[in-house]
């Protein structure tokens, strides 16, 4: 089975993240890291190889220092990785970077592409579904469980009562949430190996892809401005001498909220 | 005046607060029309709601395959009525198929997308929150027709009368949109809490609740007020709770009117999905808690004595 696990990096949510003078993303006011929610797709895409065989692949459109998000993806157990990166592809939005992904997925054979059910970073949820949109392909998304039969894949997808069996055959595009399993640490062998794990690095025109469908200046909605968020003023913090709760009481009387 | 196409959600029969909230800010952008995209028979009892919230018109795009399949042929749907349509806008509230929906619409149309709108402004510019409400953008579409998903309780709902004139619309599910069977539909949350995510009130509980069980606690004082109930990652890392509950940057992202946060010390990915709402109260025994630089009001106390007074003073006070 041929696995492919996007992955994205992000500014750590640790950090104070910041948008750089061109109203994008600042990546060098913050550490990198791999996108919180796509460890647990890198795990899905290892459980799935361990119980099928096959390889995974790491996709990862991004600037040259995803690189080292990258080799931790290699060191988690994925096999290979394919890195597009490109000057133009700086500040694309989610409709161009799904189609960055769909042209990379063509360059390779997949039976089923995984990604985290969003990033941290942009929070938008989008691109598994965006790519679904372009590729044609069956979107199983949100997913707390996926099972593999055969060319048949049924993931539970997570509703706001409970959760839909949703089914589809390969290729098929799927996203998974937070918790669905459990990251499993780089060994330290894990580690030396990744160093000589193959990363594919490929430019847009590599891939298939004008310049000028994506990038900032192509974006489909731009940012205009943007400003901090005034800091909420200080509110009144009392001490409990025994009728903390009835405070608490008499203060969401006096603003009507009981 | 162009239409504001709006996409109503409903469970059994009865609309979200959110749709009505749509179909009043979309009157700050054009004519509010409302779409209906289901199973046959979905709309039938909605159209009388939908007119008291001034839509003007229902547009009804309802076939067996759109309950059948999932996500994909929402977005078609929604899709042909925008085809027939031609609106200034397409409005959808937040949320995860919901948004789903608006981004397969936006490259159906060859539309931007904007996800998470808080706000307009006069100019076709909509406001967004970033990094957990730290930074605010104020963005617009440059191509197309704008489909815009808006976070619930961003705007407050207020009665309009309308025209509702029916429209249909015929669909036929293309076959790629077939793609995604949905074989079961599993109902987990009995109850009858209302959904965090566009809940006008929110409890949550943190690491400080000390064991599943003292979750009742939270669950009580949620009752007394009506309120839908939400958790730290502490506590659903813990398995206290599901992870549907979590609030924060990982998990569902809040603005109430009022947030309840006990035992919650207020780290800042907790911070990132519930620091819009309106007020803001804390209880923690540590007064160095970073939850009660947010907080309205604040009570440095032990949650087991503060938490069941509170749930018991508000009982007293509608009784
Ligand atoms: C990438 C990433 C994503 C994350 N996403 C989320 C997210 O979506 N949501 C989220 O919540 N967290 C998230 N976290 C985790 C976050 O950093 C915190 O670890 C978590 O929010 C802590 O939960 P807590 O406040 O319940 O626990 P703690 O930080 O342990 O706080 C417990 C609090 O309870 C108080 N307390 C204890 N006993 C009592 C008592 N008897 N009475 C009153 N107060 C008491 C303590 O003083 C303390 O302040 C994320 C972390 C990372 C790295």
């Amino acid at each position: 089975m041929n696995i492919v696990v996007l992955m994205k990096q992000v500014p750590d949510t640790e950090g104070d993240r910041k948008l750089a003078a061109d109203n994008t993303v600042d990546r060098a006011a913050v550490d990198p890291v791999i996108n919180y929610i796509d460890e647990f797709a890198i795990e899905e895409g290892l459980l799935l190889k361990e119980a099928h065989g096959g390889e995974v692949t790491i996709l990862t459109v991004g600037p040259e220092r995803a690189t080292e998000s990258i080799r931790k993806a290699l060191s988690m157990g994925a096999d290979k990785a394919l890195h597009i990166s490109d000057e133009a592809i700086h500040g694309s939005d989610a409709v161009a970077t799904a189609k960055i992904l769909a042209k990379a997925l063509g360059s390779v054979e997949w039976d089923v592409a995984i990604a985290g059910s969003e990033a941290t970073d942009a929070r938008g949820a989008v691109v598994p579904a965006l790519l679904a949109e372009v590729l044609g392909a069956p979107q199983l998304t949100q997913a707390r469980k996926v099972t593999v039969d055969g060319s048949t894949v049924t993931i539970e997808r997570v509703t706001d009562t409970g959760y839909e069996k949703v089914e589809a055959q390969t290729p098929a595009v799927i996203s998974v949430v937070e918790k669905i399993n459990d990251p499993r640490y780089p060994s330290f062998k894990g580690i030396m190996a990744a160093k000589s794990k193959p990363i594919d690095v490929k430019s847009l025109s590599d891939i298939g892809v004008e310049a000028g469908e994506v990038g900032l200046s192509n974006a489909w909605t731009q940012v205009a401005s943007f400003e901090n968020a005034p800091p909420r003023e200080a509110g009144q913090v009392v001490k409990d001498e025994g009728d903390g709760g009835s405070k608490i009481a008499d203060f969401l009387a006096s603003k009507k909220l009981i | 005046m162009a239409e504001v196409l709006v996409l109503v959600d409903a469970v059994d029969g009865n609309i979200k607060k959110a749709t009505f909230e749509l179909l009043t800010a979309a009157r700050q952008l054009g004519e509010p029309a409302a779409v209906v995209v289901g199973a046959p028979g979905t709309a039938a009892g909605l159209k009388d709601q939908l007119a008291e919230y001034g839509a003007a018109k229902v547009y009804v795009a309802e076939s067996d395959d759109i309950a059948g399949y999932s996500v994909a042929p929402k977005a078609e749907a929604l899709a042909a009525v925008a085809q027939q349509a031609s609106p200034a806008a397409v409005l959808i509230s937040s949320g995860p198929e919901n948004k789903e929906i608006a981004a397969r619409l936006a490259l159906k149309l060859d539309s931007g997308l904007l996800y998470d709108a808080v706000g307009f402004d006069g100019d076709g510019n909509v406001t967004q929150q970033i990094f957990g409400a730290a930074i605010t953008v104020t963005s617009k579409v440059s191509k197309g027709t704008p489909v815009i998903t808006v976070r619930p309780n961003s705007f407050a709902p207020e009665a309009a009368s309308g025209a509702a004139q029916e429209v249909p619309v015929s669909v036929s599910v293309s076959d790629a949109g077939k793609g995604a069977k949905i074989t079961d539909t599993v109902v987990e949350e009995k109850g009858s809490r209302p959904q965090l995510s566009d809940a006008s009130v929110v409890v949550s509980g943190g690491r400080g609740i000390g064991n599943a069980d003292n979750f009742t606690i939270i669950e009580k004082l949620a009752d007394s007020l009506g309120a839908a109930v939400g958790a730290s990652r502490a506590v659903v890392d813990a398995g206290w709770v599901p992870h549907t509950m979590q609030v924060g940057q990982t998990g569902v992202t809040v603005s109430p009117q009022l947030y309840i946060a006990v035992g919650i010390s207020g780290a800042i990915q907790h911070r990132a999905g519930m620091q819009t709402s309106k007020t803001i109260v804390a209880i923690n025994k540590d007064p160095e808690a970073p939850i009660f630089e947010l907080a309205d009001f604040g009570v440095v106390g032990d949650l087991f004595q503060v938490a069941p007074q509170l749930t018991d003073e508000i009982g007293k006070r509608k009784g």
